[in-house]
């Protein structure tokens, strides 16, 4: 095995981004992940769909207000007003659970399932080494993250576009910015949101060199999101919440802040480095020292 | 490898190489125990070292440092203010809902965006507010939420209130000055909050300057107020002090009985340059629910009598004692003691719920504790209430009589 990863790196540079095109081939040339794709682009078109028809009438979304006015989804009520507003809604509402859902289903899959389906060790006879080949993977379910998110929020204005008026929109902090300066916080909220997922796909990636069964893999990894999730809620808990990577993901909001309020986005985007950096090594370490046997 | 183990033919060479090997895998784990050490150690390390620091600024006196603050003249800055405020009650959620239900007897005729409502939300928890100034005329407080945000926009004549959350508008004008009221109601930034301490110093307190500290990431004095007398249940009021503009950027209240700060309220962030014209421009957004002050008056009234019945009511007010020590009494004719007309059937029970039962020669009552205020109602229908210990709350009832 170290003597592969010695051919492996005298290789030209060009030849990992030969495996990593074939790789991203392989992996968004997969049926489960267009129909994973699919249903993240149709949660705008129903949450956009919904809204409509809720306020065909001309009534206000959320009825009268009061002090418990603006429930669901955050910006919901904007939506009406400015399509845009229906980017933000649609990142704010597949973020909890459909977005890392699907990063869980592909990075789970990643080893485990080329092991499950017995091609993981023709994948090591190429002199490719381990890893780079983790890398690799690694490399292109990150890829999906940016997809999965980039394809909600194009769905998401597409749509938004159609059924709403777009214009000079007003951010939560009541001052009002251009629709082009809308347009690049929304660029910008989007890759936000796909760097949010860094620390699932590196968790995902972990769970998957620990097992050959790829249905385990995602199984454990979407298990882990909800227990997370859930913890998340638990106000005795508050001590550890911050540990969690996904207790700061909703602070994407505060990009429409004005002036933008960094703090928790930047807590945001540390955690998911450390949450990539300890369980990238530890999937380096454990896949660079298992015996493949399938 | 267990098979291997179990083989009686290995040889120990075998066995060494195999031993190597292991080794060689475990020493690969140390990676992401070595990531994570490290990530730990600087969480841990990095805010005790960026707090470490205290800053050499020449001596000033107690009243030097007083008259700053007075002559303090900042009309410029913006900033972000963190306040944190644990009144040890057990659940305050609950208390502000029954006020707001109290205040809104029907669903629909308050507005998200009223003032004097959102104010109160900082009655308990930690809240981030961003402040901007700029000259008397244009002011700006935001309370940030969850994705949310809720501003209070003064520019010229116009009070605006934006719920984004919710998006309504509240809007005022000036002379009503709905947002001077508010912050009367609760101060919330710092220089509000040192200002109503400094009203209460006199031959009953301490004052002194208990050296410097870095806030905001600039230096500043440390102002220290005690109160002499004992009984308080105020332990110390501590008021960071800008060094060069005497502007308090943070104000603590810790209680006599020790634990957290009861109030903690300080800029995490300032600035003192002029803040972008913009970010007092408000143009209630399409769409938005506006709600003019005036039909909103009901509303605030009927929060403030609500508050007022809890606290400090007005009629037949009497304070025993001076200074720190002041014990309000008011005498409320209500036979049965328990507030349950003061804001309805649920706050009532809930207050109930805290008492703790007194007896002493004014006859006997029920104290309700907080970790500042504390409230002895007596069963004749006498209300005591101070920031003192339940000892002292009762020896004011006792010569009250």
């Amino acid at each position: 095995m170290l003597q592969v990863e010695t051919i492996g790196s005298r290789r030209s540079p060009l030849w990992t981004f030969g495996l990593l095109r074939s790789e991203l081939a392989v992996t968004f040339g997969r049926w489960r992940t267009l129909a994973l794709l699919g249903v993240l682009a149709a949660v705008p078109v129903l949450v956009g769909i919904a809204v409509k028809i809720e306020t065909s009438d001309g009534s206000a979304l959320g009825g009268s207000g009061g002090p418990e006015g603006g429930g669901g989804p955050a910006f919901i009520t904007q939506i009406t007003n400015n399509g845009l507003f229906l980017v933000f809604t649609a990142l704010a509402a597949t973020l909890p659970f459909f977005l890392p859902m699907a990063v869980g289903v592909v990075a789970g899959d990643a080893i485990a399932g080329e092991a499950n389906a017995g091609t993981l060790r023709y994948l090591l006879v190429a002199p490719a080494g381990r890893t780079r080949l983790l890398l690799t993977k690694y490399a292109t379910t990150m890829a999906f993250c940016l997809t999965a998110t980039l394809v909600v929020a194009v769905s998401a204005l597409t749509v938004g576009a159609l059924l709403f008026p777009l214009g000079d929109l007003t951010t939560i902090s009541g001052t009002r910015i251009s629709f082009a300066e809308g347009l690049g916080r929304a660029l910008l909220i989007a890759l936000v949101v796909a760097a949010s997922l860094i620390g699932i796909a590196a968790l995902g990636l972990f769970v998957s060199t620990l097992t050959n069964s790829g249905i385990a893999a995602m199984a454990t990894t979407v298990g882990l999101l909800i227990t997370v999730q859930i913890l998340d809620q638990i106000p005795q808990l508050h001590a550890i919440h911050p540990y969690f990577f996904s207790h700061y993901w909703l602070s994407f909001a505060d990009l429409m802040r004005e002036p933008v309020y960094w703090d928790d986005l930047v807590r945001n985007l540390g955690l998911q480095g450390l949450y990539a950096a300890v369980f990238g090594s530890a999937a380096w370490a454990r896949f660079t020292t298992k015996d493949v046997t399938a | 490898m267990a098979p291997y183990e179990s083989d009686d033919n290995t040889t120990a060479a075998q066995a060494e190489e195999l031993r190597a090997a292991r080794r060689r895998k475990a020493a690969r784990y140390v990676v992401p125990a070595a990531v994570l050490g490290v990530a730990a150690g600087t969480i841990g390390l990095v805010p005790a070292i960026a707090d470490s620091g205290s800053p050499d600024l020449p001596e000033i006196s107690a009243q030097q440092l007083i008259e700053k603050i007075a002559e303090s003249d900042v009309q410029q800055l913006s900033g972000t203010v963190k306040i944190s405020t644990d009144l040890g009650l057990p659940d305050l959620g609950g208390l502000e809902s029954g006020l707001t239900s109290g205040a809104t007897p029907s669903e629909g005729e308050g507005s998200a965006a009223d003032p004097s409502a959102k104010l109160t939300e900082l009655a308990s928890g930690t809240h981030t507010l961003r402040v901007a100034a700029d000259g008397p005329d244009r002011q700006k407080l935001s309370l940030l939420e969850n994705a949310a945000e809720y501003s209070l926009i003064h520019n010229g004549k116009d009070v605006w209130g934006y719920d984004s959350a919710s998006n309504e508008v509240y809007h005022g004008t000036a002379t009503e000055a709905a947002d001077g009221k508010a912050s009367e109601e609760v101060p919330a930034t710092p220089e509000d909050l040192t200002d109503q301490a400094l009203k209460a110093v006199d031959d009953t307190t301490s004052v002194t300057v208990d050296g410097t500290a870095q806030v905001a990431g600039r230096d500043a004095y440390k102002l220290l107020i005690e109160p002499k007398q004992s009984g308080s249940t105020v332990g110390a009021i501590s008021v960071a002090v800008d060094a060069e503009t005497g502007l308090p950027l943070k104000f603590t209240l810790t209680p006599a009985s020790g634990g957290a700060a009861v109030v903690d309220a300080g800029f995490t962030q300032v600035s003192f340059a002029k803040p972008a014209a913009s970010t007092f421009d408000f143009t209630p957004p399409k769409g938005a629910k506006v709600t003019e002050g005036d039909s909103l008056e009901a509303a605030p009234e009927h929060e403030r009598k609500s508050a007022e019945d809890l606290g400090k009511g007005l009629d037949g007010l009497n304070v025993i004692g001076e200074g720190w020590n002041s014990v309000a009494v008011l005498d409320t004719g209500a036979e049965g003691g328990r507030p349950s007309d003061a804001a309805g059937g649920d706050m009532g029970s809930f207050l109930g719920s805290l008492g703790d039962e007194v007896k002493g020669k004014f006859g006997s009552g029920t104290v309700f504790k907080t970790r500042l205020v504390n409230a002895l109602i007596t069963d004749d229908g006498k209300v005591y209430v101070g920031a003192v210990t339940k000892d002292a709350l009762v020896k004011a009832a006792d010569s009250g009589q």
